[in-house]
């Protein structure tokens, strides 16, 4: 027989019917597995299932907690009970009394009930977290009463009083439906805590821990009888900020009773050291879950207290803006340091008047004096000169009109206004006359405090923009391996206009300018003072109120060159900016007092030598030309 | 070509699909309120693919594939060398190669391989039963990617490539005294064997034989797996109603305890009912050897019947306490892509051997 033949030769019936006969063995074995257990078994397994419940409860891992630089605690813990509520043992007719006695309403525990409805009926939920002593005696009464009711030990989150940071710490609160359809949420499962803004939400992952879960068989009155198996949870990791709490307190004490925010960061690094908005809101009442009374009236409130104002606030930065606009005419030589104009009080730009602040004039101005005295006219020329879209660049290059990427939720990103922006979002061609009002911070031109902070800061350093952060690139990189620092962006500035630039600046504060009330004798502080006009919309609607006034802006620097620190503060219907002055000062005499007081410690900890008290004033007051 | 349309074997596959059906309902009670929750919608869209790649197999005549077996062969060893080269590891095994879009099983389709590769050696005997010599390379040539596989460490799907052997080999005519030596030296091969195990792999084991002995460790799959099943009864629990897979007793319920949660919430009756339609496929696959034009086809068919065997009674036999732990999926009804891709391009196959049934 030859090869081909004998390939199509079938094979013997018999070798295929035996593997049919040894499928059908393996089949009638498995089914007699199922017949033992399912139904010669199943009057012990149901016997089994009537004398003994198994629970399954959940052991709530605590979250981590939130630091500042120096290990303070910003949001931390605090032991407290729950009581869970087993759906198979509910019955309906307890409703009424048990929400009467935990202080919900019946239509709470309901709409409790239909959330969960779709988890298995087996699995205990949580009923209410952080329960008051009346409410734990109350459960504690009536365990015969309503076995379906159970407490569990958990880890209650607890900031500081008075809203104290709250928009920096954000809030933790039970995970929503329309929010376990994120990304960020996905691996949550309904009832889950989860922060809900701020930093409790950008880093969520980290803080979070791993709830464990205990599966214990009950008897019929709901006594544990047996632990099945324990799952330990794993608490979550404590994050340390580049927040410095005496920063952090002195800001928050210049603004209480002001609306506005306040941002102190370090320009060399891009470290955030205070962060506030005012008015803020109290990040307690949402720890377990908010009523919806206090809900609604932090929603409605007019001075809008959820409002993040040092990322999400978009103003015009008015005079802030100048040094930005002197740094663009002086870079593309629209201007040199000689350029001079006369102020009458105002002057005529394309057919319109264009007021100075100073109704009567500053007479001969040099940009110097252009800065100190906050000099619009000056400005309006200096605009004029250099044109929008050179503006425009360097207010970019600042990093204004784009998010600086702060490890915060949902920062706006501000306008800078241009002739390509106008015609992308308007469709208009660019007005020279526009011009003249962006010159002086107004016009279309808007900014987030954390923006013009970080601006002004990167600027003062020859042109370096860290990216503003509240975690350290250290600790970034223990909690997120593989994490890389981007490099900052930089432009490179003349360090002859930086400094031109810096000294203008330090005479605002130093020369009887109008940023004298940030003065501390002593130390090389300079600053800027803005006064913007609210937004047109806004600005009548404001009107109409008749409540309408000017936001006051403050940005300073210590020292004015290559700055260590930089302070913004933002004061809503402040009036002027030098309203805004006295806040930043308060700050930064928080930074040097502790600067001082480190410097002090630390001779007396090496020291054989005498302590000095002027060599370190003067030590920490910078250089001055 | 709509010949050939017509001439699929729709039983085969309309039960094959009906199994796959009660697998997508398993898996979306199972995870809804898990993190897994989803899956059934990702399992769809693997059955999909996996039609599609059923079609492909069922078009491209088989023996253009036996040819090609020896590359096949060489590339499924290169890949499985990579995969303990580069692969991912995952629950404590190298088992995936990380192809961005998913992670590729390269030991599922090592099977595929295999079953061409044994196939298209047994078909070319010059005799109607397996010399010692033949057994011997056949044995090498299995034992090559089983060994590599083992190494990962994946004993479930290692072993499950022997039956693609022992099926072929059944029906190609092995003595029955190889075969007798062979469980033999099985049998003595066991003991050596076992120094050579990871230490959870004897730990199964040893729970296998005596779950009782460590109810809260690796015991505990093998007794909630039972009580579960048991708890089903005659009729079940109810869809979303069996406490085992709800409160995650069992700890996979929707991939390699698919079958005990399934047991547990539709009961005995729902379990006969899926082991019948487990059985009319592998019948319908039989049918199909017997009916093949060749040897190399009836083979073909006759490895994919021996391999979903292996895989029903390895799975089902471990969820009722029968065979040990080793986590191999359940065929067509686990979820997971590798594995149900691995089963439609092997139904792919013997649709391919029917189709060309009565070429000369």
């Amino acid at each position: 027989m030859d090869r081909l033949e004998r390939r199509k030769k079938p094979f013997s019936e018999g070798r295929v019917a035996a593997l049919q006969y040894v499928s059908l063995a393996v089949f009638l074995y498995l089914i007699s597995g199922f017949w033992q257990l399912q139904v010669r078994g199943r009057d012990l397994y149901a016997e089994q299932a009537e004398r003994n419940r198994i629970k399954s409860l959940p052991l709530l891992a605590p979250r981590g907690r939130i630091l500042d630089r120096d290990g303070r605690v910003l949001a931390d813990n605090h032991s407290s009970f729950s009581v869970i509520l087993s759906r198979a043992q509910f019955e309906e007719s307890h409703l009424a009394a048990i929400a009467d006695g935990l202080n919900l309403t019946e239509a709470e525990v309901h709409g409790r009930l239909r959330r969960f409805r779709v988890a298995p009926e087996y699995e205990a939920l949580v009923l209410k977290q952080g329960l008051t002593e009346q409410e734990v005696a109350f459960v504690e009464a009536h365990r015969q009463e309503f076995p379906e009711l159970e407490l569990i030990r958990s880890q209650r989150r607890l900031y500081p009083a008075d809203g104290f940071a709250s928009h920096l710490t954000g809030y933790v609160g039970e995970v929503s439906e329309a929010e376990l359809n994120l990304p960020e949420f996905a691996t949550f499962e309904q009832g889950a805590v989860v922060g809900k803004a701020g930093l409790e939400r950008q880093y969520n992952d980290i803080l979070t821990g791993v709830d464990g879960r205990r599966q214990v068989v009950v008897d019929s009155r709901g006594r544990e009888q047996e632990v099945i198996a324990v799952q330990d949870g794993k608490p979550g990791r404590s994050i340390r900020l580049t927040i410095d709490l005496d920063l952090q307190a002195a800001a928050e004490l210049a603004m209480q009773g002001r609306k506005g925010a306040v941002v102190a960061l370090d320009p060399r690094n891009g470290e955030v050291l205070a962060l506030v908005s005012t008015p803020n809101y109290d990040p307690n009442q949402f720890a377990g879950r908010i009523r919806a009374a206090d809900w609604k009236r932090l929603q409605e409130d007019p001075d809008k207290p959820m409002l993040n104002r040092a990322i999400q606030a978009q103003l015009a930065p008015g005079s802030a803006f100048k040094p930005i606009v002197a740094m663009a005419g002086l870079e593309t030589g629209a201007i040199d340091e000689n350029f001079s104009v006369g102020c009458g009080g105002g002057a005529f730009f394309f057919g319109n008047h264009f007021a100075c602040h100073v109704k009567t004039g500053h007479g001969g101005v040099s940009l110097h004096r252009g800065m100190a005295q906050s000099c619009d006219v000056y400005f309006y020329n200096v605009g004029n000169r250099t044109g929008i879209d050179a503006i425009a660049e360097y207010a970019e290059a600042a990093g204004l009109g784009r998010r600086t990427g702060i490890d915060l939720p949902h920062e706006a990103e501000g306008v800078v206004p241009s002739s390509k922006w106008k015609m992308r979002h308007l469709r208009q061609k660019w007005y020279a006359g526009e011009t003249i009002s962006v010159a002086i911070g107004q016009g279309a031109l808007t900014v987030t405090p954390i923006q013009l902070a970080a601006a002004i800061g990167g600027l003062l350093s020859g042109g370096v923009w860290h990216r503003p952060h509240l975690l350290s690139d250290e600790e970034m990189r223990a909690i997120r391996p593989g994490f890389q620092a981007a490099p900052p962006r930089e432009t490179p500035l003349a360090p002859e206009n930086v400094a031109k630039i810096a000294n203008g600046l330090w005479a605002v504060v130093n020369e009887g300018g109008t940023g004298v009330r940030a003065r501390i004798p002593g130390y090389d502080i300079a600053g800027k003072t803005g006064t913007s006009q609210l937004a047109s919309v806004e600005f009548a609607k404001a009107r109409a109120e008749r409540d309408y006034q000017d936001n006051a802006w403050f940005v300073g620097v210590f020292p004015r060159q290559n700055p260590e620190l930089v302070v913004l503060a933002l004061f809503e219907h402040g009036e002027h900016g030098n309203l805004a002055a006295p806040i930043v000062r308060d700050v930064m005499k928080a930074y040097l007092d502790k600067q001082i007081r480190r410097q002090l410690t630390e001779r007396h900890d090496l020291a054989p030598q005498p302590v000095q008290v002027g060599a370190a004033l003067v030590g920490g007051a910078g250089s001055r030309p | 070509m709509k010949q050939s349309f017509r001439d699929l074997d729709w039983t085969l596959l309309g039960f094959s699909l009906a199994i796959a059906l009660l697998g997508i309902l398993q898996i979306y009670s199972a995870t809804r309120a898990t993190v897994w929750r989803g899956a059934h919608y990702k399992q769809i869209l693997w059955i999909l693919l996996g039609l599609a790649v059923f079609w492909l197999a069922s078009r491209i005549d088989y023996h253009t594939l036996l040819g090609r077996a020896p590359l096949l062969y060489l590339l499924c060893v290169l890949g499985l060398v990579a995969v303990l080269a580069v692969g991912v590891v995952r629950h404590g095994a190298r088992r995936w190669i990380a192809l961005g879009l998913f992670d590729l099983q390269v030991s599922e389709f090592a099977k595929l391989v295999l079953i061409l590769v044994v196939a298209r050696y047994l078909a070319d005997l010059r005799q109607d039963t397996v010399s010692a010599a033949d057994l011997l390379k056949i044995g090498v040539l299995v034992g090559v990617p089983m060994l590599l596989v083992m190494k990962q460490p994946d004993l479930g799907t290692a072993l499950s490539i022997a039956p693609v052997a022992a099926g072929a080999l059944l029906v190609a005519g092995l003595k029955w005294k190889h075969a007798a030596g062979l469980l033999l030296a099985g049998a003595l091969v066991m003991p050596l064997g076992w120094q050579f195990l990871k230490e959870y792999q004897k730990e199964r084991l040893i729970t296998f034989v005596d779950p009782s002995r460590d109810p809260r460790g690796s015991g505990y799959q093998l007794i909630q797996s039972r009580i579960a099943i048991g708890a089903g009864g005659l009729w079940g629990k109810g869809v979303g109603q069996g406490t085992q897979t709800q409160l995650r007793f069992l700890p996979v319920p929707h991939t390699d305890f698919i079958f005990s949660a399934y047991a547990e919430e539709h009961g005995f009756a729902g379990v006969l009912l899926a082991l019948a339609l487990y059985f009319v496929v592998l019948m319908r696959i039989l049918s199909n050897a017997q009916t093949a034009a060749d040897r190399a086809g009836a083979l073909i068919c006759v490895s994919v019947g021996a391999v979903l065997l292996f895989h029903l009674l390895v799975n089902v036999g471990m969820v009722i306490g029968r065979m040990p732990v080793t986590g191999i999926p359940l065929p067509m009804m686990s979820y997971g892509g590798s594995s149900l891709l691995t089963v439609f391009l092997m139904l792919g196959l013997v649709n391919s051997v029917r189709l060309r049934r009565f070429v000369n």
